[in-house]
């Protein structure tokens, strides 16, 4: 599964052995045909993005946080942004993990990847999407605080920033 | 129709989701916040500053011109952050 969100925490090792597992051979027909897919290919670069929970935020401490999100709308959101990599960049696998429920400061809660036969497809495409994840991916986060306080985060125009330098002119 | 809220527009009106029958009036998301605004203080109060607000109608982005039908799903919920 290349989209997914869960409660449970991800297991890195294992998601790398599956972005670096060589893709399925073509079938003999298509292999007769001379050209080699991109989906033939193996992957010479693998490109990972995992993004934690910090302990501080402006300025404040941070205890616990809670993330919610659009069920339906997520995954589908998710797939667009993955669907639109796959097409800009010629790459193998790509991926992409969120959790979701109440998460702690250093813990993991997102996960981007991509396999392509060169680096700079793989990282641009990783940067991609989280790009547009953090700009169009119905998800929410609230922190409680040290001092007891529950408040949702605001939004930054520095990831709006971030997205546009994707939009080709 | 279904109605769903999230973030702190789920806290401000004290739900995450409700049916309601289309009214005739509504036609577009902007007629449908005029709408919703006066079934409650909470409503109101959450609705009021539409550039605080995203919607989307059966999960896909939407402007407040966009039309509605009955069968949609439509939600309202502040601009994203995860990652």
């Amino acid at each position: 599964m290349t989209i997914r969100i869960q409660e449970d925490d991800f297991d890195l090792a294992s998601i790398y052995a599956e972005l670096r597992a060589p893709l399925s051979p073509p079938a003999a027909s298509t292999a007769q045909e001379g050209t080699l897919s991109v989906g033939t290919l193996s992957a010479g670069a693998i490109s990972l993005f995992i993004g934690l929970v910090r302990d501080i935020n402006d300025d404040q401490r941070i205890d616990a946080m809670t993330l919610e999100h659009y069920p339906g709308m997520t995954e589908a959101k998710l797939t667009a942004i993955r669907d639109q990599a796959m097409r800009r960049w010629q790459l193998g696998k790509a991926i992409i993990i969120h959790r979701v429920g109440k998460l702690y400061p250093n813990d993991q809660i997102v996960l981007v990847g991509a396999t392509s036969p060169h680096r700079h497809a793989a990282c641009d495409a990783t940067a991609f999407m989280m790009d547009y994840l953090k700009t169009e991916a119905p998800f929410w986060k609230s922190e409680q605080t040290t001092d007891g306080n529950t408040k949702w985060v605001a939004s930054r125009d520095s990831d709006m920033t971030a997205r546009s330098r994707w939009q080709k002119t | 129709m279904k109605i769903r809220y999230f973030a702190w527009l789920r806290e401000h009106i004290g739900t995450s989701s409700e049916d309601i029958p289309l009214d005739q009036t509504c036609r577009t998301v902007s007629d449908l916040v005029a709408f919703l605004s006066a079934r409650s203080v909470g409503h109101r109060h959450a609705l009021s500053d539409m550039t605080l607000v995203r919607v989307a109608v059966n999960h896909v982005y939407v402007d407040i011109d966009h039309p509605i039908t009955a069968g949609d799903e439509v939600a309202f919920f502040p601009p994203v952050t995860g990652g």
